[in-house]
């Protein structure tokens, strides 16, 4: 997708990604998010949630990568904002998808969402791209 | 109990941070970045970097621990164990490459109350070896029945 092709009403390219059994533990050492809802499977339990959950910051890294993607590189992302709800689980695919809602003088905003078995797990997501 | 809001404006010390390219690696596959430039020194030369060049969201690994120190500040009571993580702004300027040195000043940015949930909405603005804003965020913390 060349930058060209981002004109309003566009889809980004969708990013899918299944995060594996280990992947929170890996994104702990990686972000040194070690929050135990995130990589204890019995802490998460005990405190009421099904179990392990993703962090919220892992996926808003998926959201990223589908704008940079997009883009052709880093250099193009200046501003993304999202809210978190509801919870990501391990082992099950997250889907990236985003629409140009705007561009104008160089830049591009995206509205854009991940979700998981049907559900908004970031959800009014705005992503800012300069071309 | 309405929630303390006298900590509002209050800034913090800088934390510093020194990027590594190992780490910059590890993060990039923890997120299953693709492009070379995260994760292969010289493809990132080759693309006229310094050296593996931080995927934006490595903002986290760099600027989280300035919004330790507010998180706990009893000055703003805030109850960590009902704390969920409502929403998160980054706002990016140059990119970050392996071997920048990054200083990080949070604040608090402002505390509400709705619904019986409590706001409290953090900033972090870091700033690079060379004076250079590279990054602002803004964390939305939402605390359930204050």
């Amino acid at each position: 997708m060349a930058l060209s092709d981002l004109s309003v009403g566009a889809q980004i390219p969708e990013v899918r990604v299944t995060p594996d059994k280990y992947l929170t533990a890996r994104y702990a050492g990686a972000s040194g998010d070690f929050n135990p809802i995130h990589i204890d499977e019995d802490f998460a339990r005990a405190v009421g949630l099904p179990g392990r959950i993703l962090h919220g910051l892992w996926t808003m890294a998926q959201v990223a990568r589908a704008q940079t993607d997009a883009a052709g590189g880093p250099e193009h992302l200046k501003r993304l904002s999202v809210q978190f709800r509801g919870m990501g689980v391990p082992e099950q695919e997250v889907i990236v998808s985003g629409t140009v809602r705007e561009s104008a003088d160089g830049r591009v905003t995206i509205d854009t969402v991940a979700e998981q078995d049907g559900k908004q797990i970031i959800r009014n997501a705005e992503a800012v791209l300069a071309l | 109990m309405p929630v303390n809001t006298k900590a509002v404006g209050k800034t913090y010390e800088p934390t510093l941070y020194a990027v590594g390219r190992e780490k910059i690696k590890e993060y990039a596959r923890a997120v299953g970045e693709t492009n070379p430039i995260h994760l292969d020194h010289l493809a990132a030369r080759a693309a006229g970097y310094a050296d593996v060049v931080a995927p934006p969201m490595f903002a986290v690994v760099y600027s989280a621990p300035s919004v330790g120190p507010p998180i706990f500040d009893p000055d703003i009571e805030l109850n960590f164990a009902m704390m969920v993580h409502g929403g998160q702004e980054f706002e990016w300027g140059p990119l970050v490459v392996a071997g920048d040195e990054i200083v990080t000043t949070a604040s608090v940015k402002d505390i509400s109350e709705k619904d019986g949930r409590g706001y409290y909405v953090f900033e972090s603005v870091s700033t690079n070896q060379r004076g250079e804003q590279v990054c602002r965020g803004t964390w939305t913390n939402i605390v359930r029945g204050v």
